[in-house]
């Protein structure tokens, strides 16, 4: 018999915290045979089977249909996935894995606090040194998508997988979108958040895969929703 | 939807309908340099320009459009005036998905390079696109970016704040909030009143923007924060002429009822435009026009614009073009020529049932 495929997390806090939420609901996820192996068993619902994934990997996974359920950032999502909704249905916000995608500047900067003041010195910038403001960030649809709908030009994306509040005092940026949620590691690198440069406020969030095979796992998926307290999406 | 063999064969025909009306064939190549070229984009193309390596060559980006190589053909060894014409692919990743969103897809064009008379050579681009289009019963729309910048070259301010607005022409949302913040129409933020105020930061400097550049921005907030709000009945002129929509033989009358005076000399040509697309045959009672355009969408058009469409939703436009005098100053490294042109794309006029 076919199983609804649900890939979560496979190590770390996030983890932990994806089966917490799972616990209360009265589902308990584990990992089957030893703490290395990312495979997993699913007690308390009928026919769901545990997928252990990278975090990164699970947009994909549910965007090719090869799991049923997943649950990643909701910025991952938004971030790999071509118009999100069309490919998955948003299940559940689960409540933990807070983090938000901003938009940093130099603390130096007295004279820039909104995008307002970011659009007007990136015009100088370009005209000063030749080249568009550089802005350092690995998510670079959502940041486009932002800067488009807020109207601010003379701007380009680097792109920047790690480290990327280093990047300004190297000189390979002059600002950066990224993920913060204390805040910390960006004022320790001297930068500064923009007042109104909120991009997504992302927390760890159960999605649906759309290109599943959903063929005879209606009921099962039905008896999962109510477990569960959500509402069943369309897919 | 048409095969790429339908969509080819259209093309042929428009490139030789383009070339029988005295267009030079011109075949630009696929691959062009990255760097130079990308930055004469807007933020929409440059986003979505396949962008690959080459060893010898740099960076080296597929064609998102043929302007921009056909305009910088001609201003390194072109004679005056010219008439080009192409037909081929140009490359552009889609953010969305939809079948109508395709990657890769067929453009035939037509440009004029000409400084006797614009606006015959306006009215000559779109006059031959309505002929060749006729079977598809399209609906046709104009427009003029050159009448919001001389409603915004005329505005009683400072020259910084003209310069502001005219750079987000393109952009309405930041163009009308920046329009709400010189005519105080928008609370000024905390951190603006603290730094006119002489806040400042304690942070060690970092970065590559120097310290004489902030200088620089905050003598231009001063200057702004001591000068006079734009007057609201400008402002309420203004956004009477972005929202004015009506056919095209009542458009110069409509635009003189704003009471804008530094519109005339634009009134003026968009009438000598219209009498010469009258005198091809255009029907204006029958012609859209909207003042705002091609405003979010036509990246480097500074005049004239039209497009061509279809009542299907799903269909981007089939054609369109505009006039680009100032990507030809840019190109052409101080020298200008007036330019205009547009493109049709074949894979949808082959979608749609072909020429006649």
């Amino acid at each position: 018999m076919s199983a609804i495929k649900l890939g979560v997390p496979s190590k770390g806090r996030l983890m932990e915290q994806c089966f917490d939420w799972f616990a209360a609901r009265g589902l308990r996820l584990k990992r089957t045979g030893s703490d290395r192996e990312y495979a997993g068993a699913v007690e308390g619902a009928e026919a769901v089977e545990l997928v252990l994934l990278s975090a990164g990997e699970i947009p994909r996974e549910l965007a090719a249909g090869r799991i049923h359920l997943g649950v990643t950032g909701s910025d991952l999502v938004r971030e790999k996935l071509a118009d999100w909704e069309t490919q998955v249905a948003d299940l559940a916000p689960m409540g933990f894995g807070h983090a938000d995608l901003i938009i940093a500047v130099p603390a130096c900067w007295a004279d820039v606090d909104t995008l307002e003041d970011l659009d007007a010195v990136a015009h100088a910038f370009r005209a000063a040194h030749g080249q568009r403001l550089r802005i350092a960030t690995k998510y670079h649809r959502l940041l486009r998508e932002f800067l488009a709908r807020e109207g601010v030009a003379d701007w380009q994306s680097v792109d920047s997988q790690g480290a990327t509040e280093g990047t300004v005092k190297n000189l390979t940026a002059e600002a950066v979108a990224d993920i913060t949620s204390s805040g910390e590691t960006l004022r320790a690198n001297h930068l500064r958040i923009l007042s109104d440069g909120l991009i997504h406020q992302s927390q760890a969030t159960l999605f649906a895969a759309r290109a599943a095979d959903w063929t005879g796992l209606e009921t099962p998926f039905a008896a999962l929703c109510a477990q569960l307290g959500v509402n069943a999406p369309k897919l | 939807m048409a095969s790429k063999a339908e969509a080819r064969s259209v093309g042929q025909r428009l490139l030789a309908a383009f070339e029988a009306a005295g267009a030079v064939e011109v075949t630009p190549d696929i691959l062009q340099p990255a760097e130079a070229l990308l930055d004469l984009y807007g933020e929409d193309i440059r986003a979505r320009a396949y962008v690959t390596a080459d060893p010898l060559r740099g960076e080296m980006m597929a064609r998102p459009d043929f302007t921009v190589p056909v305009v910088q053909a001609h201003m390194a060894e072109g004679a005056e005036p010219a008439r080009y014409a192409y037909m081929g692919e140009v490359f552009r990743k889609q953010d969305h998905r939809g079948s109508a969103r395709v990657a890769e897809y067929f453009q035939a064009g037509y440009e004029i390079f000409d400084r006797e008379d614009p606006e015959a050579a306006d009215a000559e681009v779109f006059a031959l696109f309505a002929k060749l289009l006729k079977p598809l019963d399209l609906s046709a729309t104009i427009g003029d970016i050159g009448l919001l910048r001389a409603a915004v070259g005329g505005l009683d301010t400072l020259p910084a704040r003209k310069a502001a607005l005219a750079r987000h022409i393109w952009r309405p949302q930041r163009f009308h909030r920046l329009m709400e913040r010189y005519a105080g129409l928008s609370p000024v933020p905390e951190s603006r009143a603290a730094l006119l105020l002489g806040a400042r930061s304690d942070a060690p400097w970092i970065g590559l923007r120097a310290p004489e550049e902030m200088a620089a921005r905050i003598a231009v907030l001063q200057a702004d924060a001591e000068t006079a709000p734009i007057a609201a009945a400008d402002v309420a002129r203004l956004d009477a002429l972005f929202a004015l929509r009506c056919t095209a033989d009542r458009a110069p009358a409509q635009l003189n009822d704003l009471g804008i005076a530094a519109l005339a000399p634009a009134i003026t040509r968009l009438e000598r435009r219209l009498a010469a697309l009258d005198a091809r045959g255009i029907d204006l009672t029958a012609l859209a026009f909207e003042a705002s355009h091609g405003r979010a969408t036509m990246e480097y058009y500074d005049g004239f614009v039209f497009s061509f469409e279809t009542a299907d939703p799903g269909f981007p436009p089939i054609a369109s073009g505009g006039r680009y005098d100032a990507l030809t100053r840019v190109l052409g490294g101080g020298r200008a020529i007036p330019a205009v042109g547009g493109v049709i794309r074949p894979g949808l006029v082959a979608d749609l049932g072909g020429l006649a």
